[in-house]
Parts: C-alpha cells; structure tokens; sequence
C-alpha cells in the first residue's frame, strides 16, 4: 500500500485538476448556452435545446467514449496518420460539454424566475441590454442558481472517475491498479471513496460560502 | 378627422403622440389616440381597466413598442417600425435613440421594481453611475439627496424586502428622479399598496407637482387627480373620450361614459 500514497496523490491533483477545469469551462458554457436558449431568435433556441436535450439524454460513460474514439478519429483525419486524444483533454472535452448542458438549463430556470418588472426597470432608465444583464439578471441568476449547480458540482466530481476508462490516471484507476496489484479491493476502492467523499465535501463547503455570500438580506 | 395630417408643431420640449395603435392578445387596446404632454404639466389619465391607459403610458418610453402611430419626445421623433399587415411585430429601429430617451422619461412602476439585491441607495445611484458615468461618491451624493427628497434619509442601507411598499415606492420615484427626467410617467403608483400607505406616496408626488415638474399620472384616485392636476384624460376602449382642465373634467363633465365612471368612483 505504501508505494500506493504517492500514485494516490498524483491521482487525486489530476481528478482535482480536471473537475476544476470542466466545471469553469461548462460553467462558462451553460451561461452561454442559457443566453442562446433565451435568444430572440429562434433558431439558435432550437440549437441550443436540442444540445441540452441530447447530452443529458444520453449516459456520461457513453459520450465520454464517443469524445475519446471520435476525436481520435477527427484528429487522426486530419494530420493524415494515427494520433491518439490525450486522455486529459478528452476528459475536459466530454465533462465541460455534459456540465454545460446542465448549467444551461439551470441557468435558463433561474433567469425566468427574475421577475420582468426588474427588467423593464433598467430598460426605462435607459440601460443597454448589457447593462441590464449584469446590473439585474446575473447577480440574482448567480444567488438562485447556486443550490442546484452545487448538486451538479458534487456529480461532475464524482464523474471524472469515468474518464479513468480511456486511460486517465485518477484517483479511480490509482485505486483499480492497486486492487489489481495488490488484490484488496475494498482497501483500495475504500480509500478511494474517501478520497471522493473529502473532495465532494469541500466542494458542498465552498457553494455554502457562496450562498451565503450572495444571499439577499430579508429573504 | 382621423388620421388627418396635424398641423400644429411638434414641440421641442414634452412628448407627443399621434394615431398610435397597438393590438395586445387579439386586443385592440390603442385604437389611433392622440397625446400631448406639454411641458410642465400634471396630466392625468383615468378610465376602468382595459381601457389602454397603462398600455399608452409604456408606449410613451417604448416599453411597448406601438403598432403603429408615431412618437415625439423633446421634439426628436423616434425611429419606430411599424408592424406588417402579415403579423411581423413593430420594431425600434434606432436603440441608441430609444435609451437616451428613455433617460429623461422616468417611470414609476405599480409593483416598484426594486432590485431587491441592491440598497435603497444603490437602487437610486446605478442608473446615474451607468448612463450619465458620474463617480460613485458624486452619485452617492445624488443619491442621498432624492432619498432625503421622498422622506427615506434613514434607509439608504435598507435592502428593499425591509422596506413597507409605501417605502419601496418611493425608493422607485427617487430611482426615477436621480437620472433628472424632463418628464416623469407614473402608472398607477399607489394600486399595489396598502390603503394606509398610499398616502405618504401620494404626498411625495404632489410635492414634485409643486415643483413644476412635467407628470403624467395614471391613477385610480380621483381626489389626488382632481387636486394636483393641470389636465385630465379620460380614456374609454383605446381612445381618449374627453380631457379638459380638472375643474371642468370632475365638475363639468361632458361624456355620458366620463359622468357614469365618475359616479362609480365616488
């Protein structure tokens, strides 16, 4: 088990690294995604729909598998021989886009439930739309959305376990390597669960923070 | 004569509109009416619901963008589309125009439309720190100064779920004021509060009618309205059926319709 901590360590900054990374870039995309969804026009609504439809339809396992064959297969067609995704940027890839998919939806619910009359407001001061956005809508989705991107937040650290399946070293494969090696299973995977359980914490810890900070007095 | 080409100027200062037509929910709520709000007046709209007050007031500052029908606010007509025979909605053609518009006409809204993330303070400083790019310390000044004008020096930290509607209402005319709007639109200021705290709103609006200030008020409250206006409309399906000076327009009044809705609201 000893010369397992470090292998543990090193998994554990890799599965932190790739739920950071996924979770800001598919923060990012869902707040995009949520502004397409909301658009006047109505067909990048219907694009952006049919996005967030497809992906959380389908399972995690599968579109992280179809990312890491797809893009080899893009990527090898493109510099005309065989190049294998980096099993990092594959994991990126596939987490940002299912993480999107969610925040855009939960972004889109916490918009709709600011009330019009505060926009109409800043439009009759004569703000640009712009203004408006984040003067009035950002703040206030940010504070309502906050519970339910937690809830995500705790799956997409639980998600990257999936990409140890192309071949990432995470926590996961760490502890599937050791089981293997050094047959104890439940030694391992238990400590791997601890190890998940001490990241999702943390993370449930931080969004209380936030909520806190962002909550609105008299409410 | 409907329609007929208008001879008068178009005034540089106050809004006018002509033949302004708007179709709401398979509703004819605006059926070609004409305003004028000249400056320094108090006019105020009456007329039952649906009768298209509200609706005439949110064309005003193209809140609602009229179907048809054009729009003058200190002379400068805005550039609007009109809505297609087809069904294709009417559309501001020039949004820089619209907002520097929008700026000096300030609305008071029935349900305030308070951020409710921000302080009393910061709900009246944003709009003068965003358009008009004073510095926060001016601005706070600004602030300040209009709080003190509606009676709420104590409540600038307040958040607005701490405030009583009547408070928050006049957080939302202070809002109004501080971006110094030529002309101030009121859409039925006091309908949302509790009776007993109309009267402190009420009382801040007459003040700013004392000031000389160009309003345009539309309410349910006919004494407010018989006291501190210049001029009263009222209006009946999407058309003004009568407007005159409010001795006349309480006292005098010409319409049958005008006679009977005044009764009903003794």
């Amino acid at each position: 088990m000893d010369g397992f901590a470090v292998q543990f360590v090193s998994g554990l900054k890799t599965t932190v690294l790739l739920a950071l990374v996924s979770g800001v870039l598919g923060m990012a995309l869902g707040l995009l995604a949520a502004a397409g969804r909301l658009s006047r026009w109505r067909a990048v609504s219907l694009l952006v729909g049919f996005y967030t439809t497809i992906i959380r339809g389908v399972p995690e396992l599968i579109i992280i598998l179809l990312i890491y064959f797809g893009g080899t297969v893009a990527i090898s067609a493109f510099f005309g021989r065989y190049v294998e995704v980096n099993a990092f940027l594959a994991g990126v890839v596939s987490l940002t886009v299912v993480f999107g998919a969610y925040a855009a939806e939960i972004f889109r619910g916490a918009v709709l439930s600011i009330p019009a009359g505060q926009i109409e407001a800043a439009r009759s001061l004569g703000l640009h739309p712009w203004q408006t956005w984040l003067l009035v809508i950002l703040p206030q989705m940010l504070r309502i959305a906050l519970p339910a991107l937690a809830n995500q937040s705790i799956s997409l650290v639980k998600e990257t376990s999936l990409i140890s399946i192309v071949g990432l070293t995470d926590i996961m494969r760490v502890a599937a390597i050791g089981a293997g090696s050094l047959r104890a299973p439940l030694t391992f995977y238990l400590a791997a669960s601890a190890l998940y359980l001490a990241l999702t914490s943390l993370a449930l810890l931080i969004f209380n923070r936030l909520e806190r900070h962002f909550a609105v007095p008299g409410r | 004569m409907p329609g007929a080409p208008k001879v008068q100027q178009i005034p540089m200062h106050g809004i006018r509109a002509e033949r302004i037509e708007k179709r709401l929910g398979g509703n004819d709520v605006l059926r070609g009416m004409d305003i004028d709000v000249r400056p320094g007046e108090i006019l105020s709209i009456l007329g039952s619901s649906g009768s298209g007050k509200s609706t005439l007031l949110r064309c005003l500052n193209l809140l609602t963008i009229p179907d048809r029908g054009d729009i003058w606010i200190h002379g400068e007509k805005l550039a609007i589309r009109a809505a297609s025979q087809h069904g294709g909605p009417a559309a501001i053609l020039d949004q820089r125009q619209v907002r520097k518009a929008r700026a000096s006409v300030g609305m008071v809204f029935q349900s305030f439309n308070l951020w409710p993330h921000k302080t009393a303070l910061e709900n009246v400083t944003e709009g003068p720190v965003l358009i008009k790019g004073l510095r926060r310390n001016a601005a706070a000044d600004l602030g300040h100064h209009y709080l003190a004008k509606v009676g709420l020096s104590g409540k600038a930290d307040s958040y607005p779920h701490h405030l009583s509607g009547g408070q928050q209402q006049r957080v939302a005319i202070a809002r109004a004021l501080a971006m110094e709007p030529r002309v101030l639109l009121f859409d039925e200021p006091t309908s949302a509060l509790d009776p007993e705290l109309v009267g402190e709103v009420l009382r801040v609006m007459a003040a700013l009618a004392g000031e000389g200030r160009t309003m345009v008020i539309v309410t349910h409250e006919m004494a407010f309205a018989r006291e501190v206006s210049t001029r009263a409309a009222f209006m009946h399906r999407g058309l003004i059926e009568e407007e005159s000076p409010p001795r006349q327009f309480f006292f005098s009044p010409v319409s049958s319709r005008l006679r009977g809705f005044l009764a009903s609201h003794r």
